[in-house]
């Protein structure tokens, strides 16, 4: 089965980290990455940009609208996700749980919906 | 239809239904993973059995005629669903199998332990996990576990729902998990299979049988837990914890349906057959060389009931027994009953002292035997107006009618004994 980790935490704090932080928190996520690779699972991943490059958009009876920020202001936001094909739920736990994020904010899996 | 055919195939489904139903269940879930499907599958087997038995004769093992029928009405179920490519692929396997337990009627593994963990998987809410696991494992209909638990069968049946398309949906896998990792599991099992024994214990009047058959039902889910995972020290601990507090059922409650509280029960009303069961089982997991919560309680329960023997409880043994559980879980509950042994052991002013020690938790406000203890520590300790306090703040508290009768009785016992007090000491 196919999950998506979605990785919240607070962007805020990431980006008022001092650069040694950021840069063993990178290593960490490299680390990470790298296990999940090595053991099959990873299918895919990226970090993203903070909400304030974050841009909604709604179409209504027609009528487009477009916000700029994220679709809901949180204290902890969409920061990253990981694609990973593992046999069960257990496993996807277990690899959330090993991810970086989960200790600074939390890990949603999500099971995809396969077509 | 002759009659008495129609009632001999009634009776034979209704006894594998008792007996294997959890079993077919877990047969059946395992394959596909789709557990109300499975119910579907093998509510419809039953139903074709009660039709086709008056007729063609019990089988010679129902048991396995059920397992086949139910797995072809799953194969019919994933024909009319086949929305995914692999569906195919699985209805494949399926006649694969079918023919396999057709060659072979007896061979029906017994999935149940892989089951109950799917049930008390940390990706269920704690709260639905008991009810799943009565519904799954025991067949209890939805209407009897909601009237255990205190819902409307509606709210209880869309719980259910809710849960069981999660297990297929979020891939919670139909195992029983690895040895480094079983003990944590379950422990979740073994909370749940408590939660059910716990909503059926919280009824002492016995005064409806569905809750009371509920503390039956958990005993009977311990006892299984126990025979599947024999060497489990804490299953055992769970199993005995329930005995020594079934053995007391009849004896909360005295000839006029007044509460009796532990200390005041009369031994000879226990059930000594239950209590015998459950040392011997205390004894067992003790050789085990690991102690949890489970077998930290059964102990505590062994202790008081001890007093059928030397007529008093040891309450050293309870006090020392509480410090044990306060490492584990340290919480105001656990200080609270720690300090009514206290006061045994060392005295009512250490009691009252440790008792103290909660005061300020927010638990306290809304809990009923905090005050309980309390008012009787102080009532000991000869402190009337604050003992009068406690009293009508447990009063206030509890929902029982038949304690609260009890701790309004122990108030005006504290009132006229006061007053007593007072006139002897104005003479």
């Amino acid at each position: 089965m196919q999950y998506l980790l979605m990785i919240y935490g607070d962007e805020k704090a990431m980006t008022a980290a001092t650069e040694a932080n950021a840069g063993q928190m990178l290593a960490a996520y490299g680390a990470y990455a790298e296990a999940m690779g090595k053991a099959g699972v990873l299918q895919g991943g990226n970090r993203l940009r903070p909400t304030s490059a974050s841009t909604t958009v709604r179409v209504a009876n027609g009528k487009t609208t477009v916000l700029d920020g994220p679709y809901v202001e949180t204290k902890e936001q969409l920061g990253g996700y990981f694609l990973i094909d593992v046999p069960d739920l257990d496993t996807a736990l277990s690899w959330a749980e090993r991810c970086p994020g989960a200790s600074t904010g939390v890990v949603e899996v999500r099971p995809i919906w396969a077509m | 239809m002759r009659p008495e055919g129609t009632d001999l195939a009634r009776q034979a489904a209704e006894t594998v239904a008792r007996d294997s139903y959890g079993k077919l269940i877990a047969f059946l879930v395992a394959r596909t993973g789709d557990m109300a499907g499975a119910e579907d599958a093998l509510a419809d087997a039953f139903a074709t059995a009660l039709a086709e038995w008056p007729n063609s004769g019990v089988p010679a093992n129902p048991q396995a005629w059920l397992a086949t029928v139910a797995r072809r009405k799953q194969i019919d179920q994933l024909r009319r669903r086949r929305t995914r490519r692999d569906a195919s692929a699985h209805v494949v396997l399926l006649a694969n199998e079918l023919d396999a337990a057709r060659a072979e009627p007896t061979g029906i593994p017994d999935e149940r332990l892989a089951l109950m963990f799917v049930c008390a998987h940390r990706a269920i809410d704690p709260a639905v996990r008991a009810p799943l696991m009565l519904r799954a494992v025991m067949g209890l209909d939805t209407a009897a576990i909601a009237s255990a638990f205190l819902v409307s069968p509606t709210t209880m049946g869309q719980r259910l729902v809710r849960a069981r398309s999660r297990i297929q949906l979020a891939g919670i896998p139909f195992r029983v998990p690895e040895a480094d990792e079983l003990n944590d599991r379950l422990d979740a099992v073994l909370d749940a299979i408590y939660a059910a024994f716990a909503a059926g214990w919280s009824d002492p009047a016995g005064t409806e049988l569905r809750r009371r058959d509920l503390a039956t039902e958990a005993i009977w889910l311990g006892r299984l837990v126990v025979s599947l995972l024999p060497a489990a020290p804490e299953a055992l601990g769970l199993l005995a914890l329930m005995l020594y507090a079934e053995a007391r059922r009849e004896a909360r409650r005295g000839a006029c349906g007044e509460y009796v509280p532990l200390t005041d029960q009369d031994p000879a009303r226990w059930d000594q057959t239950m209590i015998g069961e459950a040392e011997t089982l205390l004894l067992r997991a003790g050789t085990m060389g690991f102690a949890g919560r489970f077998q930290l309680e059964a102990a505590i329960q062994s202790a008081h009931v001890v007093r059928r023997v030397t007529g008093r409880a040891d309450w050293a043994a309870i006090d020392c027994l509480y410090g044990a559980l306060a490492l584990l879980t340290d919480t105001p509950v656990v200080t609270i009953n720690r300090a009514v042994a206290v006061a045994e052991t060392q005295g009512i002013s250490a009691g009252l002292d440790l008792l103290d020690t909660v005061a300020a938790d927010p638990l306290v406000a809304e809990y009923q035997p905090y005050w309980a203890a309390r008012a009787g520590l102080l009532a000991r300790a000869g402190s009337a107006a604050a003992a009068d306090e406690a009293y009508r703040r447990a009063i206030g508290l509890e929902p029982d009618p038949a304690v609260r009768e009890f701790l309004m009785r122990k108030q005006a016992e504290l009132l006229n004994s006061s007053v007593l007090m007072q006139r002897l000491t104005e003479e």
